[in-house]
């Protein structure tokens, strides 16, 4: 693996902005994610955590500000020398880079979990049937679903659903992936088994990760940095030892203190 | 009041019906082909980005769904000629059942794509899966089973209009009662045994799609 | 354009016959549909099996055929009736059987803890029928109501079909009198879409008015 000379940024957003209705819920956002880091996002609902994922992934347009992943602008393009606004090929080209997995699955319920993972990598990757087969069986092996590639969504538990899931972002190999709430859907004991399998995955070290969660454990465990948002901005952002030690502001502490008790 | 029905000329004339039905049939299968086809291409107008497509076509439905079907029939059976278009009673009437159907066609498919939870869609485009893609492979599929009913619906009503069909001179079943009546002054057996074909008929189909309906694949994301 | 306009003089009184049968149909809808779908969800087996035979024979043939029955069959039996009136009470009772399946389906969509509350208020079920379920299930039939009204207008072209002087009639005949046939029909289609843009608004309006004790909440 050859490193870059320039520090390679994934993710880079400058004065991003994005409004629903009245509230505007990203007011300004300011980051930048290196390459191959851990990100965990932790804070209250409404923060605009997983508005700023939905953003990465273009399934939201911001109201202003720039977002680039991997140096290139999501959002605009530049065509003959002027830039404007990223035509729906730009974007595609864009959102091949990046993965999302859902907090409510979304898995293709008429495929089987195979299928589910085979799909993109056929119609998108231009793998052939067999190569897809091969490779999807892998990762969802990788997931712990060796016995489940013949089954059908309505036939897997939670659990197995987001593993599905998982496997079927993984398999388009993007390098920046992106998990929003991924266990906050899951019936507590399913929770510790995807936390296991996310942890696997951060400690190899394949892709750059930003994880918005509320398991305080896994972000104090196994992220480099932990961001805390709070009303559409980073209000900390620290690495783990620190954040949850000794946060800096009072909102932080008096959200990890809520946090901590609910358990 | 004299009930006068004789047995046996009902069972003369059943033939001539059963004839006729054939054409019943033949039209109304014709009718919902491309009411079917047609309706789907306008839901997927409707759902245009661009947003004169999709206004355009929803002023098209409204309208075509707002005025009665004979009129649709007349006009394209009297004023098609005068631009050079001639086409058979059969095919006018089967261009205009189908064009007014499709119609209502188009509700239903837009209904049934709604309902389709928008995390299908997002879980594809995260996967990079082209639009076009995602319509027809993830959202089309788990679309359709909740709507067949509905569209079963509109084909029975597209069936129990084919007597409008009479009017540009198509002969089928309320045309071939009439010509019965007008020859032998006997209207009761012929109306009557049509009425009682179109009631048996609807009701077996509507009998078969509620058991289609139960052997349809229900999915939960 | 003076041009297609001279043609309307004839078509608008052709226009009025079609809104009478229309608001006549629409009345007599209202009563089948109510006596229907009351019919079905009634205690009493033979009132049940009665309405249900009138639901299953109105929908199941087609307007064109009961009203080709009713002007040429039942003449035979010394009955003689005119088309106006055949028209009003065939398209009525049709749309009505239709009409009847929305008033059973909302009627029995509201909660039944309405019917319990009444009952533990010793409401006779009259009352409890006319004044707190009807009230409650009327905003929700509007939409439904709307569409078969606009099915009834349709309807009333069929009934030119048995020599009623309505707007398709009239249509007709100024086409064989001026053979401008396409100006024509393309006034006549605008002239049902116009009314039926007015009765859908008219429906809306009602709905409106009958839902003022509803408070704005989105469904489930």
């Amino acid at each position: 693996m050859t490193s870059p000379t320039i520090s390679a940024l994934m993710v880079r957003t400058r004065g991003l902005r994005k409004r629903f209705g009245g509230r505007e819920v990203l007011r300004g956002l300011d980051l930048d994610v290196p390459e191959g880091q851990i990100v965990s996002i932790i804070g209250p609902s409404g923060s605009g955590k997983s508005t700023l994922l939905r953003v990465l992934m273009t399934l939201e347009r911001p109201d202003a500000g720039r977002v680039e992943i991997a140096g290139e602008p999501v959002f605009s393009e530049t065509v003959r020398g002027r830039e404007q606004p990223a035509s729906e090929a730009h974007m595609r080209r864009a959102r091949a880079r990046v993965g999302m997995v859902f907090q409510h699955f979304n898995l293709f319920p008429h495929m089987t979990a195979l299928q589910n993972v085979m799909e993109a990598p056929v119609h998108v990757l231009a793998m052939s049937k067999k190569d897809a087969h091969r490779h999807a069986t892998g990762y969802l092996e990788r997931v712990g679903l060796t016995d489940k590639l013949t089954a059908y969504p309505s036939q897997l538990s939670g659990g197995q659903k987001q593993r599905v899931a998982i496997a079927r972002a993984l398999a388009m190999r993007p390098p920046l992936m992106l998990f929003d709430e991924i266990t906050s859907a899951l019936d507590p004991e399913l929770v510790g088994g995807i936390l296991e399998l996310l942890r696997e995955l951060s400690a190899s070290r394949e892709m750059t990760m930003v994880i918005v969660t509320h398991e305080m454990t896994f972000a104090r465990e196994s992220s480099d940095r932990v961001l805390f948002f709070d009303a559409g901005l980073v209000l900390e952002d620290a690495p783990p030892g620190e954040i949850f030690t000794a946060p800096r502001h009072e909102r932080t502490r008096d959200f990890l203190r809520s946090v901590l008790q609910a358990r | 009041m004299r009930f006068d029905w004789d047995w046996a000329f009902a069972l003369r004339i059943l033939p001539t019906l059963a004839a006729a039905l054939r054409v019943t049939v033949l039209a109304t299968t014709l009718g919902s082909c491309l009411a079917l086809t047609l309706g789907l291409l306008l839901a997927v107008a409707r759902g245009s980005s661009i947003r004169l497509v999709s206004v355009a076509t929803g002023s098209a439905v409204e309208f075509v769904r707002g005025t009665p079907l004979l009129i649709q029939i007349y006009f394209l059976f009297y004023v098609m000629p005068r631009f050079g278009v001639v086409l058979s009673p059969m095919a006018t009437g089967v261009l205009a059942l189908g064009i007014h159907y499709s119609s209502y066609a188009s509700e239903v498919y837009r209904a049934g794509i709604e309902a389709v939870p928008r995390g299908q869609w997002e879980a594809a485009a995260a996967l990079s899966l082209s639009r076009s893609h995602t319509f027809f492979r993830i959202v089309l599929p788990q679309a359709i089973p909740p709507i067949v009913p509905s569209l079963g619906n509109y084909i029975v009503a597209m069936f129990k209009e084919t007597p409008l069909l009479s009017t540009i001179t198509v002969v089928e079943l309320l045309y071939t009662a009439k010509d019965i009546g007008s020859e032998t002054f006997r209207y009761l057996e012929p109306f009557t045994l049509v009425g009682v074909l179109f009631l048996a008929l609807s009701l077996i189909a509507m009998a078969g799609i509620r058991f289609v309906e139960r052997r349809l694949p229900a999915y939960s994301s | 354009m003076p041009a297609p306009l001279d043609l309307l003089p004839p078509l608008l009184g052709g226009l009025l016959v079609t809104v009478t049968v229309t608001a006549g149909g629409a009345a007599v809808a209202l009563v089948m549909g109510f006596a229907g779908g009351l019919g079905r969800l009634s205690r009493s087996r033979a009132l049940r099996v009665l309405a249900s035979m009138y639901v299953e024979v109105f929908r199941g043939t087609s307007a064109l055929v009961q009203l080709f029955w009713v002007f040429f069959v039942l003449p035979f039996f010394g009955l003689e009736i005119s088309p106006i009136v055949a028209g009003i009470l065939v398209l009525g009772l049709n749309i009505g059987a239709y009409g009847s399946e929305v008033v059973r389906g909302v009627i029995q969509s509201v909660p039944v803890g309405q019917w319990e509350a009444a009952r533990a208020l010793s409401l006779s079920p009259r009352r409890t029928l006319w004044h707190i379920i009807i009230p409650q299930a009327l905003p929700t039939m509007m939409p439904p109501a709307g569409n078969l009204l606009i099915e009834l207008l349709k309807g009333t072209a069929l009934v030119s079909l048995i020599s009623l002087t309505e707007l398709t009639f009239a249509a007709q005949t100024l086409r064989a009198d001026t053979l401008r046939t396409p100006e024509i029909f393309s006034l006549v289609l605008l002239l049902y879409f116009g009314t039926a843009v007015m009765l859908t608004a008219g429906m809306r309006g009602l709905e409106r008015r009958l839902s003022l004790w509803r408070s704005a909440r989105g469904t489930g």
